[in-house]
């Protein structure tokens, strides 16, 4: 019974997989099949007398036979001839008759959709600010949580509850001046607007990494103290390598992110060459929306790198080092 | 006095030892502190002023006082925006709370390839954002998509438009949400296998059958986790946008149907260039959102259960 129910629903997730993978091996005149076959597949065609004809399978008096529709007359019949004797005609009713189909897989799309936008330059862009955000934020981040975890000062746990608040901060309340700020810069149309501010930590990699570091026993931080580290060699040392899931788990949350991210640079970014996957996407459907094929091609290669990390790193997903921390 | 002198000397090396911790500390969460004062509080502050003038980034800002505030009750489009927005909330809340719970108590058990199951119910949650939008604006197309030929397989005559009717432009938006209900479930899941077995094992002692047992053990020890869960989704379909700008353009059609209050905020203020009026609905949002938190968390006194925590003896 579990089992019937959780396949249903299975379907229902594979079905947008599928459709996208099938749609953009399809060429336009597959697309325009009614119903949309799951299975890219093309009508046969055949040349009679140099022009290319459709192929159907066709009954003819108890034998089954390979003809091509020449002609439709009216009353939905057709015109029919064998393509070895292009001069017999028969005369037979085209919805009685199978048209003969064959697999045809266009992988020229996903060139075509390459060249057809510049979408290597969406694809620098995009690794450019994820990698070099993501350094940032795995810079700023383990800093912070470690002097939130390990110290006491005046007012530090009056800091953390303020880094605990900006968690459920609209990010809208700050997004005008922020845009005003990096405009009086002359940051608009670079990539620093999306990469700059992860130097800087946020609240929610903050919270995870605190979490886990407050689980790594005290007493190797004082071993290290009573052989004369400093803290900033007590953190790079011990408290680093001991982090390490922790760290690859925050990471990986941010590659998602900013590899998803679209509202950002979607306002910072304006020049077509210096727009992420994300934009350059959106901007490809929204001017060419009838080329379904090539955008299923394109939206394809932008789901690759995720889904495959998701494989890659799949238990930090799904027994995830990071939900322990928001329990409770 | 020998002892007092020795005494308060140690007192001014545990001092200056204090004092130096305090550095430290304060030097490790350095970028936090020039962060907050320059990416939050700063722009947060800015925007409040923004909000009482009007602004088109070229000009300086002018003061207006409380006008576009004003302005925003009399607009159609800002009502229509919090319409909208309340509409996808309302159904897709309970919806996502509901399926990701079930999906959970499902997979908590004992099912065949359980693994591979809960691979793929999250599997749509990694890729979320602009290429989902095209997929599901497509599938739910009905000239090419392939929603509406199997409803009239199985005997639907005349299914929506979905996406290009404008009553049913949100409930697609909905459903298109659930197919990344894997997020929601993997913390439910996490939360389901905090939960200890000796709970379970005296219900059952006390002659408590299933339903009993899910109804006044699971049920009490999740609800930490679904607070956690409601008050993140009231937060981001405050924010819903990528999916909607993507589908529509950026325009939240058709006729406004799916005009959310983040696209209608995006429009104001990066194509209208009206920061004023922008800021203004920003700081709307930031109070509508503080107020509901709010009001969640003390509501949650009468049904978060926290372990270790007796109601009345606190």
């Amino acid at each position: 019974m579990t089992t019937i129910v959780l396949a249903i629903g299975g379907v229902s997730i594979i079905m947008p997989f599928l459709f996208m993978i099938s749609t953009s091996l399809k060429d336009r005149n597959q697309l325009r099949q009614v119903p949309p076959t799951l299975i890219p597949r093309e009508t046969t065609m055949v040349e009679i007398n140099g022009k290319e004809e459709p192929l159907y399978e066709v009954n003819l008096e108890g034998e089954t036979r390979q003809l091509a529709l020449i002609k439709n007359l009216p009353e939905g019949k057709g015109q029919f001839v064998d393509p070895a004797d292009p001069e017999k005609i028969y005369e037979l009713v085209i919805a009685e008759q199978t048209e003969i189909k064959h697999l045809e897989f266009h992988w020229e799309n996903y060139k075509e959709a390459f060249t057809q936008v510049p979408f290597h330059r969406y694809l620098l862009n995009t690794i450019l600010v994820t990698f070099i955000g993501g350094v940032g934020m795995l810079i700023s981040c383990s800093l912070v949580a470690y002097g939130f975890s390990r110290f006491r000062a005046p007012w530090l746990n009056g800091l953390f509850l303020v880094l605990l608040s900006t968690l459920m901060l609209p990010s809208q309340v700050r997004l005008i001046p922020t845009y005003v700020m990096f405009q009086k810069l002359g940051w608009i149309d670079t990539l620093l607007p999306l990469i700059i501010p992860n130097f800087f930590a946020n609240a929610y990699d903050v919270f995870l990494l605190r979490q886990f570091f407050m689980t790594v026993p005290l007493e190797l931080d004082d071993a290290a103290k009573i052989d004369g580290a400093t803290p900033l060699q007590t953190f790079w040392y011990i408290m680093l390598p001991q982090a390490r899931p922790a760290l690859v788990a925050v990471a990986i949350f941010h590659f998602l992110y900013a590899w998803n991210d679209f509202y950002e640079p979607l306002i910072y970014l304006h020049s077509r060459e210096n727009w992420t996957l994300a934009v350059g996407l959106q901007t490809f459907n929204a001017l060419y929306s009838v080329n379904t094929h090539l955008i299923m091609a394109a939206s394809m290669v932008m789901i690759l790198p995720p889904i495959i990390l998701f494989f890659l790193a799949q238990n930090v997903f799904t027994q995830g080092v990071v939900f322990k921390g928001i329990k409770g | 006095m020998k002892l007092n002198i020795r005494s308060r000397a140690w007192g001014r090396i545990r001092l200056n030892m204090d004092r130096r911790e305090s550095i430290t500390a304060y030097l490790f969460i350095l970028p936090w502190i020039i962060g907050f004062l320059v990416f939050t509080i700063g722009p947060m502050l800015a925007s409040l002023y923004f909000s009482f003038t009007k602004y088109n980034i070229i000009d300086p800002p002018q003061w207006v006082g409380l006008s576009n505030f004003i302005k925003l009750f009399k607009d159609e489009l800002f009502i229509q925006s919090i319409k909208v927005t309340l509409k996808y909330a309302v159904m897709a809340l309970p919806l996502n709370l509901i399926v990701g719970f079930f999906l959970a108590v499902l997979l908590n058990q004992k099912v065949v390839a359980v693994n591979v199951w809960r691979t793929l119910y999250f599997l749509p949650s990694v890729i979320a954002g602009v290429a989902v939008a095209l997929v599901w604006q497509r599938i739910f197309n009905p000239r090419i998509g392939i929603v509406n030929p199997f409803l009239k397989n199985i005997g639907i005559q005349s299914p929506p438009r979905w996406l290009n009717d404008p009553a049913w432009a949100v409930p697609s938006l909905v459903i298109m949400s659930l197919w990344s209900v894997g997020g929601g479930m993997i913390m439910y899941l996490a939360g389901l296998q905090g939960i200890s077995s000796d709970l379970y094992d005296s219900a059952k002692v006390d002659g408590a059958n299933a339903l009993q047992r899910f109804w006044h053990v699971t049920i009490p020890m999740m609800t930490p986790v679904i607070f956690y869960n409601l008050i993140m989704g009231l937060i981001s379909t405050f924010q819903y946008f990528t999916q909607v700008y993507v589908i529509t353009s950026g325009e939240g059609g058709p006729a406004w149907a799916t005009l959310f209050y983040n696209l209608y905020l995006y429009k104001n203020a990066f194509k209208y260039h009206d920061m004023g009026y922008a800021s203004a609905m920003a700081w709307v949002l930031f109070l509508v959102v503080l107020g509901l938190t709010i009001l969640i968390f003390r509501s949650s006194e009468y049904w978060v259960f926290y372990e270790g925590e007796v109601r009345g003896e606190k």
